[in-house]
């Protein structure tokens, strides 16, 4: 109930600002632009597909790179949202406003993790909305579009996770937002030790790494070890905010 | 819980690493007091009054918001409180009415109930006309009145306010003092300072700390008692020699200022006002000017704050 207050407030906050609308616009413009180009692209191979035995159609085409796409323009850009959530309130000393309220510090950080989600699902639907478009002309694959949107969605969950966390560590936004950035951008390219020799330690790499457990998803495989990665991570970052905000109360600044 | 203590503070310390910032420090609070929390910069004030309203975990001691321990029932503890830190939560970017019905709801008033909530909280604080104004774009002394505003917006039953006039002009400073008067009607307030009129302007009790000590805790009217000193300062027209008036009853010893005029330190308890009236009378040396000389709140404070220092040679003078 306070979690869904502390949402609400996070949400307002964001839409009063205007960084949340220009990343909204800049990251809509950068994707329909993919988005068209794909289109084209599709359109000029799509004679040659014509002759093919299980040719790939605008599923495989257009809407996989777009959401590989999205992946990428949302890994620079949560960092950005994320940034401000607890260390702006730590700078302006306003965190002591929550913790002198009757709250537990998980309402806490599940409110502000929730109020962020909430304007990330609302970007995802915008950018969703660019392959529902394509219903007007063609048959998409539904089914893989809703794992792709399922999978962004959790791809971007554990970046707001990541990056709320980091900032609970500072006081200073741009410090949140880089090292948030550096983090997902390691867990992002952790995969590619070792990747030539195989083994033991290329597998181990390979399962940490947060884009390995996206891939599937785009094609429409449903693995629940893919899902449990990333309500993991979600979880363990929560937690591990929800433990930070409690020791700065037992340790003092 | 009707009357009685509703604030219970039992040997609370707080270390910062190697520096004990707040050593083992004990007060109680009755209803309906207000209670201000005086010291030099950096004597612990604001770190007490963060452990109260559980913003920080004390290193030892406990803390008992009526009847509730704040460590072990943060939430229900929490319910009684209003907490305005000396630099305000405010967010800048909302506007006052977004904003306070923000903390009417983190404190739990439920959602038909905040525009009330609200309203009187504005209206207590004199806000009514800036309700759709954004805080970032108010003056200082609004800003502080929307803090408290936020921290009465659950009624609740403990007021704790840390330096609620730093930083105002003197009639920011005598408004938000009437307000605070106001709040103590129906509120216990907790009050820190280091502004001494403004303890004697509003308080019924006071607690100094030096150095994270607790070095006096008295009732206001106690303190006047502590101020009230022994000397007289009286001047004649044809003024008598030092040694004749040193020889009267009840004098300690005569300091002469000016011409005329004397300090008389009066000694033993006894008051000789009396003995010196009559003895002008009767030698006839006009008396002209007779006034009792009272510490100011300042020389008290430096007496209690001094004598902790010597008494502790180990510590360094505030």
């Amino acid at each position: 109930m306070m979690t869904l207050v502390i949402a609400g407030k996070e949400l307002r906050s964001l839409f009063l600002s205007p960084l949340a609308w220009v990343i909204l616009a800049v990251v809509q413009l950068i994707l329909a632009y993919l988005f068209l180009s794909q289109i084209d692209f599709f359109l000029q191979i799509q004679p040659r597909l014509a002759g093919l035995e299980e040719a790939p159609g605008i599923t495989e085409i257009i809407m996989a790179p777009l959401f590989g796409n999205a992946a990428v323009v949302l890994l620079l850009v949560v960092p950005m949202l994320t940034m401000r959530l607890v260390s702006d309130e730590r700078r302006n000393r306003t965190l002591s406003l929550m913790f002198s309220a009757p709250l537990s510090m998980t309402e806490i950080i599940l409110g502000k993790f929730l109020g962020l989600m909430a304007f990330l699902l609302l970007m995802l639907v915008l950018i969703a909305a660019m392959p529902l478009a394509l219903l007007a002309g063609g048959s998409p694959d539904l089914g893989v579009l809703v794992s792709s949107f399922l999978g962004l969605l959790l791809l971007v969950g554990s970046f707001a996770a990541i990056g709320l966390y980091m900032s609970t560590l500072t006081s200073q936004p741009a410090i949140a937002a880089v090292s948030t950035f550096g983090v997902l951008l390691l867990l992002w390219i952790l995969d590619w030790a070792g990747s030539g020799r195989g083994g033991e330690a290329s597998t181990v790499f390979g399962y940490l790494s947060i884009l390995r457990h996206y891939e599937p998803l785009l094609k429409g495989v449903f693995n629940s070890t893919d899902i449990v990665y990333y309500l993991l991570l979600m979880v363990t970052f929560l937690v591990l905010s929800v433990r930070r905000l409690d020791a700065e109360r037992l340790l003092g600044r | 819980m009707s009357g009685g203590t509703l604030v219970k503070v039992e040997q609370l310390s707080r270390d910062y690493g190697s520096l004990r910032a707040v050593d083992k420090i004990s007060f109680e609070m009755a209803r309906g007091e207000v209670l201000g929390f005086l010291g030099p910069n950096g004597a612990g004030k604001s770190t007490t009054m963060q452990m109260i309203s559980g913003n920080l975990a004390p290193s030892a001691g406990r803390i008992l918001i009526h009847g509730l321990d704040i460590l072990d029932r943060p939430r229900a503890a929490k319910a009684h409180l209003g907490y305005l830190p000396e630099q305000p939560p405010l967010y800048r970017e909302l506007t006052v009415d977004e904003y306070l019905a923000f903390c009417a709801r983190l404190n739990r008033i439920p959602r038909n109930r905040c525009r009330d909530a609200v309203e009187t909280a504005k209206a207590r604080c004199g806000l009514e006309a800036v309700g759709r104004r954004l805080i970032g774009n108010l003056s200082k002394g609004f800003q502080q009145r929307v803090g408290i505003a936020q921290a009465i917006i659950h009624t609740p039953a403990v007021i704790i306010l840390d330096e609620p006039t730093v930083g105002l002009d003197p009639i920011q400073i005598r408004e938000i003092r009437a307000l605070i008067h106001d709040l103590s009607r129906e509120h216990s307030v907790i009050l820190s300072t280091h502004i001494l009129p403004e303890v004697q302007a509003i308080c019924d009790r006071v607690i100094i700390i030096n150095q994270g000590e607790l070095v006096l805790n008295d009732t206001i009217a106690g303190l006047q008692r502590r101020m009230e000193g022994n000397n007289l300062r009286v001047a004649f027209r044809q003024p008598p020699g030092e040694a004749e008036l040193a020889r009267l009853p009840g004098v300690v010893e005569v300091e002469s200022l000016e011409p005329g005029r004397f300090r008389i330190h009066c000694g033993g308890g006894g008051d000789s006002t009396d003995a010196i009236v009559s003895a002008s009378v009767a030698n006839g040396w006009q008396l002209c000017e007779l006034m009792p000389e009272r510490l100011s709140l300042e020389q008290v404070f430096i007496q209690i704050t001094q004598t902790e220092a010597n008494a502790d040679p180990g510590g360094a003078a505030a």
